[in-house]
């Protein structure tokens, strides 16, 4: 592992039932890097944030963040390690018994014994560097898509974490809302000397913030590089995927095991009228 | 199906029932001991304790009162042909000490208290609210289940208590004043025939149980929900139909341990 490496993936195996979700993956993360993993819906990319994250135990394989081993740690390691992570989640995830203040404080309040001033000046700075300083008394349900992200978003960073995951963040989101979440994310990152994990398959945007970008097909990685030597691949998969083309090496039609007239009875009846 | 093929069926559903078994067992022993966790909250336990059982008073308070009222009448009914109504008082003590008061309380907990906390934990883990304290290094056992299962263990007792009282009233309403039982009679005969031991407080034991087991079942089937709307809802109904089966059931076996 390279000095500057905070994230190393060797050959990682990962299954849900019969069917291989992740099928070997090689991947390194650079400290300091906003790194896109990019891949169709379905393809294992949350999973494998997952897996960096711990929640998950690969089959085969390891995961190194920060040089130790999520999968082997105690719970009340992994809780330490953690502590170091921030996660956005694709639906926010906001506490909806709590208002928008309260969310950001939580993790602050349940790992430190913080004054009422200091913990109400860091809550509000980071609501500020999100823009929703003015709505920090409003509840989750009284908030629009894209603010319920900047809110999650500012829950993330609240503890100044090094490493932080980003799962879809402009899913379902307005124009303006994902470029002010990729603005932020950019932002922070450089901000707060972090390393951003952002799992998406908007290329756009995702591309305009990142310094380095896999693209995860098949259970594997298929293609890794910049932005414009991820533009440039020759690999049919990628070139299908960032040009969005209904029909290429992923086909448009899904792959049936049985043909739907076998499944209906109907193949003996066509046979016989031919 | 042949009664042959019932056999590995029944045997499959044994093996595929004993981890989950043992999964909700560990979950129970896990949320119970996390009141020694960092994460457990006293103001979570106390929102809790407000939610099951002061916002159930009205609902034990009402069905209470009716408990008492039918018992009242039923008992004077069942006990002029015998020309001993004076054990009337006594009829309606025993039966809402020993058996309904715990049964219905926790019956009508289930029913509204419990419910709520399956869809609530549930609902949580398909808005990945718990994955989000996982990764925030916050124990969900410790925030989320385990001030719920010690204000159900708290506040079952409690609800049982006031249940006990308000049907006893409700008894003396219809024996005294509408059929005619001499009051004197009503009390005393219930003060020289209910013990406080062998009674009111295994009573009260009983309903500890049943609300452990209401909470338990409530709190595992959210936690172990599918994360999808449909999942919500039928851990909701398995929540309901299981915890009212389970105390049931709970009640032959504390019965005959405790009265017998």
């Amino acid at each position: 592992m390279a000095a500057s490496d905070l994230i190393e993936i060797e050959q990682l195996r990962f299954s849900r039932g019969s069917h291989r979700v992740l099928d070997g993956v090689d991947l390194r993360v650079r400290q300091g890097a906003v790194v896109a993993v990019l891949g169709a819906s379905g393809g294992g990319k949350t999973t494998l944030l997952n897996l960096m994250a711990g929640t998950l135990r690969p089959d085969a394989g390891s995961i190194r963040v920060q040089g130790r081993e999520p999968a082997k740690l105690r719970r009340s390691e992994l809780f330490a390690l953690r502590r170091s992570m921030g996660m956005l989640f694709q639906h926010s995830a906001l506490f909806t018994d709590l208002s928008v203040f309260e969310n950001v404080a939580f993790p602050l309040r349940r790992h430190f014994r913080l004054p009422e001033t200091l913990l109400r000046k860091l809550v509000l700075m980071k609501l500020e560097a999100v823009g929703l300083r003015g709505a920090a008394t409003l509840r989750p349900g009284e908030l629009s898509g894209g603010m319920g992200r900047r809110v999650a978003l500012a829950r993330a960073v609240v503890m100044d974490p090094i490493l932080i995951f980003y799962d879809e963040p402009f899913t379902g989101l307005d124009p303006i809302s994902v470029g002010i979440i990729a603005t932020l994310i950019r932002r922070l990152n450089d901000a707060l000397g972090a390393t951003s994990i952002v799992v998406s398959h908007d290329v756009g945007e995702t591309f305009s913030i990142a310094d380095y970008g896999f693209i995860l097909a098949g259970g594997k990685i298929i293609a890794q590089g910049t932005p414009a030597e991820l533009r440039a691949s020759e690999s049919p998969l990628a070139q299908q995927f960032l040009g969005g083309r209904p029909d290429g090496p992923v086909p448009f039609h899904y792959p049936s095991a049985q043909s739907f007239l076998e499944a209906m009875g109907l193949k003996r009846w066509e046979a016989g009228r031919s | 199906m042949s009664a042959l093929d019932f056999i590995p069926e029944l045997g499959h559903r044994v093996r595929e029932s004993v981890p989950r078994l043992g999964a909700a067992t560990r979950f129970l022993v896990l949320g119970l001991g996390r009141p020694f966790h960092r994460h457990f909250s006293i103001q979570q336990w106390l929102r809790q304790v407000y939610g099951f059982g002061v916002l159930s008073l009205a609902l034990m308070v009402v069905a209470a009162f009716f408990t008492g009222m039918v018992l009242g009448f039923q008992g004077y009914y069942a006990l002029v042909r015998f020309g001993a109504t004076s054990a009337l008082g006594t009829l309606v003590a025993l039966s809402l000490l020993r058996e309904l008061g715990p049964v219905l309380t926790a019956l009508l907990f289930a029913g509204r208290a419990g419910s709520a906390l399956t869809a609530e934990i549930a609902t949580m883990k398909a808005t990945e609210q718990l994955s989000a304290m996982e990764m925030m290094a916050v124990d969900p056992l410790a925030w989320v289940v385990a001030p719920r299962l010690w204000a159900a263990v708290f506040t079952v007792p409690i609800l049982c208590v006031i249940f006990d009282l308000v049907g006893i009233f409700g008894g003396y309403l219809i024996a005294v004043p509408v059929l005619g039982v001499d009051s004197g009679t009503f009390w005393s005969q219930m003060q020289s025939n209910v013990s406080f031991r062998g009674d009111i407080l295994n009573g009260l034991f009983k309903a500890l149980c049943f609300g452990l087991v209401v909470a338990w079942i409530a709190a595992w089937q959210g936690y172990s929900a599918q994360p999808t709307a449909e999942g919500v809802g039928n851990a909701t109904t398995r929540s309901v139909v299981a915890a009212s089966l389970a105390v049931l059931g709970l009640d032959f076996i504390l019965t005959a341990l405790l009265f017998s």
